[in-house]
């Protein structure tokens, strides 16, 4: 098939793949510049198992810390959607040994003050940021520790629709809290508890059980083949 | 020319594509297109499968020579078993989980085993939401018929009527646990339009929805303490004399040691196949989506349904590089998004099934109309930008969070700019075929969730996925905990490897690779 060339988009690091020197844990390599931080990895011939899940952003496995050039600061992010660049440093996050509260979310009898119980530390913080510094998906983290304290269990569930769990806010907590643990919590008692019930969800099982549609479902699986797909054409 | 130079058509063309009513195809037309582009009947890409119940049966030379694979495992190995238990769950997805927490509810001794971690799966990718007929102009009838339609009528009804019956107890179950789906302003659950189906079904989690499933799942399987056995991947099953499921064996990724469990029965859900590129293609599936069950399950004489058909998702990312393969939510055709070629037209309704929305863009790219990037891929437009102007500014970034935010690492910004897609391996439409109660014709071998097959025909309508998951994870668990606390433990062997081995000898060894793959060879040989 003969191509047009004027449908091309001009990519220079995949037409010229410049080749950038990085670090990884502490060990240099050349790799093509612009590739993700795992597939430098992949590149340099190491095999990954822990530090990848879902390659697609969701999963939270691949937590990072890396460094670029010259610059001091350590950020986070997830090595399946970062792009390396020359004089980058970076090492994958080994699993950080959080607790997690363990919790039967029908039977509690205050989620607001549960909260408390389950996860003591959660109002003990300090204001410092570092949570919020540390989440690749941008989350205001410290004021959603904030606002699960102060019972706004709405607030947080919405902002923490984004949350990875990929747990980079828990090991730079001073105050020991696992922000992401604790928003889940709440995420979840605002879900199960503090949300109005779908009458019509409810309605609709009712139906199923009291074999509303039975008749219809005789008629339907009767049907002949040719019958089936003709009355299934007439659904639009 | 650079992208933004080639974006402008685009642009150009939005408000004139805006007056435009494009019309489904007809089914005569849908099938002389999809004959002619869809992946699926490229004969060179398929083999038939030598031996083993699907023998002669047809399948992508990929996968026929996986399934004709040898076991990791001797004859001669050691099967004391280092752990026992009642039902044993293989797989860390949405099924698997569903299946754990149903069985251990409903009073077994449950392990649950994944070759990652809990959860890295590829039901925390999905985006664009899960069917259940809620709204009061549905009903569980028409889900039932659009699915019977985008199965191209190959679905097996059984196992359809009761996934589509189960949806909104399902719906229920969520809620309860906490998950939070989006909400009418009268409290009702808020449902979207999916491709193919004739009445809004999809319930959503803004663009999070499988995100949002599994952290509560996840987070529920470690609060009910169901016992764990991460990175460990399964490589054998076990039977018994009379060739029952009596537990697996796995692989530690850690030590590279044998772990054998004995189970009762045993429920696989080890999801789909995508990290196999068949046919060459990019992929939006997880890290382990390998179709190690489907191995496993063949070598046991489980049978396989319609696993000569697979999906290609229309909207895979083609640019940058970074982001090859990864879904473009099918929510922006949804809402309206259109498919624009690099002539600025237009030339499918966007929310036709999407084997035939795939077939038309391969079309497009194969008569030239496509856009090319530097590095030889070829793709056309997603006119993103447009959901702001027909619906006002801040949309994209409003329902597409997930999106915005993947694109933007790279510097787009897709509530402006176009974004340049091709169709991405996206999910096996087939698998081990089941019964209503996700039990193979192997005795106490389940396997549930997209490993399974038969329920969605030979195309998947999306959104049917995340509540296949739920429903058959359900069932497999409760009547695995049922007859578990009936019976008693089988005896441990690998009788049918012997069975298997002597098979392929008979047609000379001819696979030559062991499997299941377990993970894909990414890294770079020097
Ligand atoms: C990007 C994306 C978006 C999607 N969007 C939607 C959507 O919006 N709506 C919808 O309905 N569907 C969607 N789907 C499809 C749907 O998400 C999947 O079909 C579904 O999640 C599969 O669930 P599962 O539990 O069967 O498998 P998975 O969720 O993939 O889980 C399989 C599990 O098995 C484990 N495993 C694999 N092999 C082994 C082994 N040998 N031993 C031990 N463990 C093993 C894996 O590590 C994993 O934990 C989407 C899929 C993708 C990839
Ligand atoms: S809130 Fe914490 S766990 Fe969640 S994405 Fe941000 S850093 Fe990761
Ligand atoms: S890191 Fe800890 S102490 Fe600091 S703001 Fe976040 S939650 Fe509070
Ligand atoms: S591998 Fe899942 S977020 Fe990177």
């Amino acid at each position: 098939m003969a191509q047009d060339n004027t449908n091309v988009i001009d990519q220079p690091e995949v037409m010229q793949p410049r080749m950038v020197s990085i670090e990884i844990s502490g060990k240099k390599y050349d790799v093509p510049e612009g590739i993700t931080v795992i597939k430098a990895l992949w590149y340099t011939g190491q095999e990954v198992v822990r530090g990848a899940g879902c390659l697609g952003g969701f999963c939270g496995a691949c937590a990072t810390y890396y460094r670029t050039k010259d610059d001091p600061k350590v950020r986070t992010c997830l090595a399946c959607q970062m792009a390396v660049e020359d004089g980058m440093s970076f090492t994958i996050m080994p699993p950080f040994p959080a607790r997690k509260a363990t919790y039967d979310i029908q039977a509690l009898k205050d989620p607001k003050q549960d909260l408390f119980n389950l996860y003591p530390e959660a109002p003990l913080c300090r204001n410092c940021n570092a949570c919020t510094e540390a989440c690749p998906q941008k989350i205001d983290v410290r004021e959603g520790v904030w606002k699960a304290v102060f019972g706004d269990f709405k607030s947080v569930s919405e902002m923490f629709m984004d949350c990875v769990m990929c747990g980079m806010c828990t090991p730079v907590c001073i105050a020991d809290i696992a922000p992401n643990l604790v928003a889940l919590y709440v995420s979840r008692a605002q879900g199960a508890r503090f949300t109005e019930k779908p009458v019509g969800l409810d309605a609709r099982i009712k139906e199923i059980q009291e074999g509303r549609y039975n008749d219809e479902w005789k008629k339907l699986l009767k049907m002949s083949e040719k019958e089936l797909a003709d009355h299934c054409a007439t659904v639009k | 020319m650079d992208i933004h130079a080639l974006q402008q058509i685009v642009h150009q063309t939005r408000d004139a594509r805006r007056k435009q009513t494009i019309p489904k195809f007809s089914p005569a037309d849908r099938d002389q297109l999809i004959h002619k582009y869809h992946p699926d009947y490229r004969a060179s890409a398929y083999r038939p499968i030598r031996f083993g119940p699907n023998a002669d049966e047809k399948t992508v030379v990929e996968l026929a020579t996986l399934l004709e694979g040898d076991s990791l495992i001797t004859d001669e190995m050691d099967l004391t078993p280092q752990y026992t238990t009642d039902v044993l769950v293989i797989g860390g997805g949405g099924a698997g989980c569903a299946a754990a927490l149903h069985a251990h509810h409903a009073g077994a001794k449950v392990m649950l085993a994944t070759k990652l971690r809990l959860g890295d799966s590829n039901s925390v990718m999905a985006q664009g939401g899960m069917q259940i007929s809620v709204a009061p102009e549905d009903s569980p009838v028409t889900h039932f018929i659009d699915t019977l339609k985008g199965g191209h009528m190959h679905n097996d009804h059984d196992l359809l009527k009761v996934m589509v019956e189960e949806g909104p107890s399902i719906a229920k179950w969520l809620i309860e646990l906490g998950v939070l789906f989006d909400r009418q302003a009268d409290g009702n659950l808020h449902v979207k339009k999916g491709g193919g189906s004739s009445k809004p079904r999809l319930l959503t989690c803004s663009d999070y929805t499988g995100l949002e499933i599994m952290r509560v799942l996840k987070d529920e399987v470690l609060n009910q303490k169901i016992q764990l056995l991460e990175f460990c991947a399964a490589v054998e099953l076990l039977s018994d004399e009379h060739g029952q499921c009596t537990g697996a064996i796995f692989k530690d990724l850690d030590n590279h040691r044998f772990v054998v469990v004995a189970a009762k029965s045993v429920i696989l859900a080890t999801g789909g196949i995508g990290r196999l590129h068949i046919q060459g293609f990019p992929t939006s599936n997880h890290y382990g989506a390998t179709g190690d069950g489907l191995c496993l399950s063949y070598r046991m004489g489980a049978k396989l349904a319609h696993i000569d058909t697979f999906q290609y998702h229309p909207s895979g990312a083609v640019y940058p590089e970074q982001l090859v393969g990864q879904l473009v939510t099918e929510g922006i055709r949804s809402e309206g998004g259109h498919l624009v070629n690099a002539k600025g037209e237009r030339f499918v309704n966007e929310l036709d099934t999407r084997d035939v929305v795939s077939s038309s863009i391969i079309r497009e790219c194969e008569e030239g109309r496509g856009i090319r990037t530097m590095s030889g891929r070829v793709g056309v437009w997603l006119d993103t930008p447009l959901l702001d102007a027909e619906h006002g500014p801040g949309t994209v970034e409003k329902h597409f969070p997930a999106m915005m935010m993947q694109f933007e690492r790279f510097g787009i910004d897709i509530s402006k700019d176009p974004v340049l897609i091709y169709p991405t391996l996206h999910y096996q439409n087939g698998g081990v075929k089941i019964d209503t109660n996700s039990e193979t014709n192997v005795k106490n071998l389940f396997v549930a969730g997209e490993a399974s097959g038969g329920l969605h025909g030979r195309n998947r309508l999306m959104g049917n996925s995340l509540l296949d998951l739920m429903v058959f994870g359900k069932r497999s668990g409760l009547t695995a905990a049922s007859r578990a606390a009936s019976m008693s433990h089988g005896k441990l062997t690998v009788q049918h490897l012997q069975r298997f081995r002597a098979d392929a000898k008979k047609h000379g060894n001819v696979s030559g690779v062991t499997s299941p793959m377990i993970l894909p060879a990414y890294t770079r040989k020097t």
